[in-house]
């Protein structure tokens, strides 16, 4: 489809936010031009954003559903802070998103919702559209319904359905701009409307009305183009967080030999991963929805129990519940991953949007002394590799392993590359099949006698002849593992268990500093999803001629061996996290170091240009400068390195 | 592998529910004794508590199953009877509050090749783990749970649980307790459980019976067991304990027999019955009890577990008494077929690999590569 000469101009980057209502299709839009801008080879960054209601009340400001899509030609780090272009399906979308628009944005709106019951229901007196309120912006109106209805009106659906195919034609309008390959949603809407032909039919002519649009109307000047990104090289694929969890865990079954089973209990945003589990029975996979958060613990424990990889996924308040449970597997020290995909809290909090406050819950949450390794993924295609990384320590060490992902991770794309099998670790569960204490006749089976370089306990399974043996919640004797209430055999056992976790830090890689000069004062250091938003907070202190240091924490229990060494380098430690200091207190008890912490919670990332403030701020304060960071502290401005 | 039922259920194309278990092989290894399955550990529990004896019943019981030690495991909660694991030699778990059947819905799912076997006591099943109880009855997952009801929180020292009677003093409850008790049976029965039977600990003879047919039976049998406490509710089961008055407090429910219960006609045309029997209760919908001279031979019910329609078992479960314990029917009130979740749960798993055709580890990289690798994927060189 290419049409008669129109200026194209290069661009180095967008960011789009589709808006609508929730019922609008806009996740399913969004997602459609992620997919394409994938497979055109640019990198990206998504950030979903919708209400928990499925369906909150039409044109209203809490309906909002919302899918911002960042891509470039150049390896780019958050969804952004500001969007360039804002596509508003009613008013209401428009009023929720302006807010964040930069001056000079295009926001291309539907017209055909602008009526005055609709205005009034998203809080304008009068129509936007008509002032001089949006005169910042270039605004193009276009009445996408009307348009669509027309463009469909040959496949003889009602006006209600007919109107349902807008999200694609403003879909098309979007691929026309930014020459987005229209085959991969030409094939999409045929597979998912085989079923309904006449649907089918209306959505694809819906698309290619809108990309026509673009093409002949006079009001669209302009397509832009965004070369592929130069990747490393490999295999990519488009993923969000969930699926790569979802993946991973899967790969962790294959790398150790131990069926999968996932016992669980639905909650939001962590579903996805028991639906796409389920889809994989044939590696073995069990999927167990079970009445409760705990019977979903529980079972998974038993399964574990009986020689499988026990797995159960939820949020927030689902740790709540399983917390006696996953205490228990501390107990009994036997493999079992809970994934925590972490939301706004406390309670119910805000279940669609994103956090990072559980990983105090994660260390601590607990009765006793019950220590447990945490885990975080740093962006949605490391939530594969994280999760191969709780199934190994889990497994190797017959402990439980708390995987903290978080709701941008959970829902957000990036392309991924898909690594080799033999890039993977194996995992080698170990099972013990003999007798290992004493001998002859008087051979017996000790459950706690310990592997001296791990010091994890044998894993005897049930069907294990001449292994029989009872675990339990109650404490139990060093080696042979009968009840023992002897005061310093607790000691003793509270003290193993705590430094078979710590010896974990053996196995992990150290941490690694990213501080090209080798001469930064500040060391900028944060853990899970915070990732993009410090390194590119961190991109722009450095494009603005400062130094600063760099470092992630994949492990926040143990910690890497030589973290206490790598903070005391620095003289000032920023810790950016979507809570109120739960990293920055963890390190400020441990290493004695005087962390100052950037912390939102408002359900969504840390946005780069504020980032990059702060950073700054503490770079002035150790250098003894001012700072300035012009262009590099607005959020207009691009990037990359 | 397979071992012969140990009760022949009758019902055409039942699976044993230790079919998939494999059996000890008497002449190689030598036949099994209870001191095999008793294990080292020293027995905790009060002098005189019925824990004893339903746990001498077990030992003695195991061996009868055929099955290999090592693949018989025990589950429990917590509570006076859910130490009872440690003290038995095969493999076991002593787990948290109220969890055990949630436990060992993952042990059965995960594996055929066990038998799996929860104890719980009436806190444990039905108060804290009620949620999972009910749960794992209507799935009917594959397992025996042993519930231990002697209506009383001994471990805790003395509060009333779900099943004690109203207005029972106790520490918790100085004017008496006010909630109305649970009738373990009724509610397994309501939840649309496959097997549902009661027992007393001091009846050896019918525990073991009870014990045969839970085991064989394929999907989640609960059995209550009245147990006596003698330190904090001794006396509970005393009615139908004692021999003067047994006779008239157990109704003893038969497949296919008659229910009469009372003092028995020694002569007569209603030799061997009991002086009262069950019938139809045409006001209520459920069953009354009446002289056995005051009715026709014809219209006293006869008990049918195998009945697919759980009403008239339940109407028999309502003649416990929810106060005192003056009246309740002993036996097995329901066995039935129906699908165990598990069975199901590993044929979706093994059609789903058989339809890949891949199980061994090379196929399964190779897989892995497939699955992560798909969808929309590009090359950058």
């Amino acid at each position: 489809m290419s049409g008669p000469a129109k200026q194209v101009k290069q661009l180095d980057r967008v960011i789009i936010r589709f808006a609508g209502d929730s019922g609008d299709g806009m996740q399913l839009t969004g997602d459609r031009f992620t997919q394409e801008t994938a497979a055109f080879g640019n990198d990206l960054v998504t950030l979903p954003n919708f209400p928990a209601e499925i369906r909150a009340p039409q044109g209203t400001l809490p309906g909002v559903s919302s899918f911002q899509v960042h891509f470039a030609d150049h390896d780019i780090l958050t969804a952004g802070d500001a969007p360039d272009v804002l596509v508003a399906m009613n008013p209401a979308a428009l009023r929720a998103n302006l807010g964040d628009l930069h001056k000079g944005a295009t926001i291309i709106v539907d017209t055909h919702d602008f009526t005055a019951r609709n205005l009034t229901k998203a809080g304008y007196q009068d129509n936007p559209l008509e002032g001089d309120s949006l005169d910042a912006y270039a605004v193009h109106t276009v009445d996408l319904t009307g348009m669509t209805v027309e463009a469909v009106k040959d496949y003889g659906l009602s006006r209600k359905d007919a109107s349902r195919a807008k999200n694609m034609f403003a879909l098309g309008l979007l691929s026309w701009m930014y020459g987005r390959p229209t085959d991969p949603t030409t094939t999409f809407l045929e597979k998912r409307f085989a079923k309904v032909p006449d649907i089918r039919d209306a959505n694809i002519a819906a698309f290619k009305a809108g990309w026509n649009f673009g093409e002949t109307t006079e009001a669209f000047a302009v397509q832009y183009e965004i070369k592929p990104a130069t990747l490393p090289p490999g295999t990519y694929r488009n993923i969000t967080g969930n699926l790569a969890l979802a993946y991973g865990l899967v790969a962790g079954s294959v790398q150790s030999g131990l069926p999968l089973f996932l016992g669980t209990y639905p909650i939001t945003p962590a579903s996805d991963i028991l639906h796409e589990l389920s889809k994989h029975k044939s590696f073995g996979v069990t999927t167990f929805q079970a009445e409760d958060e705990i019977a979903g613990v529980g079972a998974a424990i038993g399964a574990s129990y009986a020689g499988h990889l026990g797995v159960t996924s939820t949020s927030g308040p689902g740790v709540a519940l399983k917390s006696e449970a996953i205490g228990l597997a501390v107990m009994t020290e036997l493999p079992l991953v809970v994934v925590d995909v972490q939301r706004g809290g406390p309670s119910t909090g805000l279940p669609t949007k994103t956090e990072q406050a559980d990983l105090l819950q994660a260390m601590f949450g607990r009765n006793g002394e019950a220590p447990v390794p945490v885990v975080a993924p740093q962006s949605p295609g490391d939530c594969f590799a994280a999760a191969v990384e709780a199934a190994r320590i889990a497994v190797t060490y017959r402990t439980p392993v708390l995987l903290l992902s978080d709701g941008y991770l959970a829902n957000g794309s990036e392309p991924w590359r898909v690594p080799t099998i033999d890039e993977l670790p194996v995992i080698d569960p170990a099972f013990a099949t003999e007798k290992n204490h004493g001998s002859g006749d008087d051979a017996e089976f000790w459950p706690y006698l310990r592997d001296e370089a791990t010091l994890a306990r044998p894993w005897a399974i049930p069907g294990t002849p001449g292994l029989e043996h009872r675990i339990g919640g109650l404490e139990k004797g060093d080696g042979h593992g009968n009840i023992s209430y002897d005061p310093a055999n607790h000691d003793f056992m509270v003290r193993t268990r705590q430094a078979k976790v710590d010896r974990i830090a053996e196995t992990i890689p150290p941490v690694e500093v990213d501080d090209p000069s080798g001469e930064a004062k500040v060391l900028v250091i944060g853990w899970g999803s915070t990732y993009g938003p410090i390194g590119a907070g961190v991109r722009r202190v450095r494009k603005a001629g400062y130094k600063v240091a760099q470092a992630h924490l994949r492990h926040l229990n143990p910690f890497p061996s030589n973290l206490g060494e790598v903070l005391k380098g620095y003289d000032k430690v920023l810790v950016p996290e979507m809570n109120l200091g739960q990293l920055s207190l963890l390190l400020r008890a441990k290493y004695l170091v005087d962390a100052v912490g950037y912390n939102h919670v408002r359900g969504l990332p840390l946005k780069a240009t504020e980032l990059a403030h702060a950073i700054g701020e503490l770079v002035g304060q150790a250098e003894g400068i001012d700072i300035e960071l012009g262009v590099w502290g607005e959020p207009t401005q691009k990037e990359h390195i | 592998m397979s071992t012969t039922p140990l009760t022949d259920l009758g019902l055409p194309g039942l699976r044993s529910g230790t079919e998939l278990v494999p059996s000890h092989d008497s002449e190689a290894d030598g036949a099994q004794t209870a001191k095999e399955f008793t294990s080292d550990q020293e027995v905790r529990w009060c002098p005189g508590c019925g824990d004893y004896a339903v746990l001498k019943a077990v030992q003695s019981f195991l061996p009868d199953l055929g099955l290999r030690r090592e693949n018989i495991v025990f589950v429990s909660g917590i509570g006076c009877s859910s130490r009872f694991p440690y003290y038995l030699d095969t493999y076991g778990m002593h787990s948290i509050h109220g969890r055990a059947p949630s436990i060992a819905t993952g042990i059965a799912t995960a594996r055929e090749d066990l038998s799996v076997w929860v104890v719980t006591g009436d806190g444990d099943a039905l108060s804290i783990g009620g949620n999972h109880l009910i749960h794992a009855l209507r799935r009917n997952v594959n397992m025996t749970i042993l519930l231990f009801n002697n209506r009383i929180y001994g471990l805790t020292k003395g509060q009333y649980s779900p099943t004690s009677e109203t207005g029972k003093v106790t520490k918790s409850t100085p004017m008496g307790s006010l909630d109305h008790p649970f009738n373990p049976v009724s509610l397994a029965l309501g939840a649309e459980a496959t097997f549902v039977a009661r027992t007393i600990d001091s009846d050896r003879k019918h525990l073991t019976s009870v014990l045969a047919a839970a085991a064989a039976h394929r999907g989640t049998s609960l059995v209550e067991i009245y147990q006596n406490c003698p330190i904090f509710n001794d006396g509970a089961f005393d009615a139908i304990k004692s021999p003067e008055t047994k006779a008239d407090a157990i109704i003893p429910l038969v497949h296919g027999e008659p229910v009469t219960f009372g003092a028995q006609f020694e002569d007569g045309p209603l030799v061997g019955k009991g002086s009262k029997a069950l019938i139809r209760d045409q006001a209520t919908g459920g069953v009354k009890v009446v002289a056995t001279t005051d009715v026709d031979a014809a219209d006293i019910v006869v008990h049918d577990a195998h009945s697919p329609d759980p009403t008239m078992a339940f109407a028999i479960s309502r003649l416990t008494d929810s106060g005192y314990l003056n009246t309740s029917p002993i036996g097995i009130f329901r066995q039935v077929e129906r699908t165990t979740y598990d069975d199901a749960a590993r044929e979706q798993v093994a059609a789903s690999r058989s339809a890949a055709s891949g199980d061994d580890t090379a196929d399964q990289s190779a897989r892995l590569a497939g699955l992560i690798g798909g969808g929309d994927t590009w090359t950058i060189l």
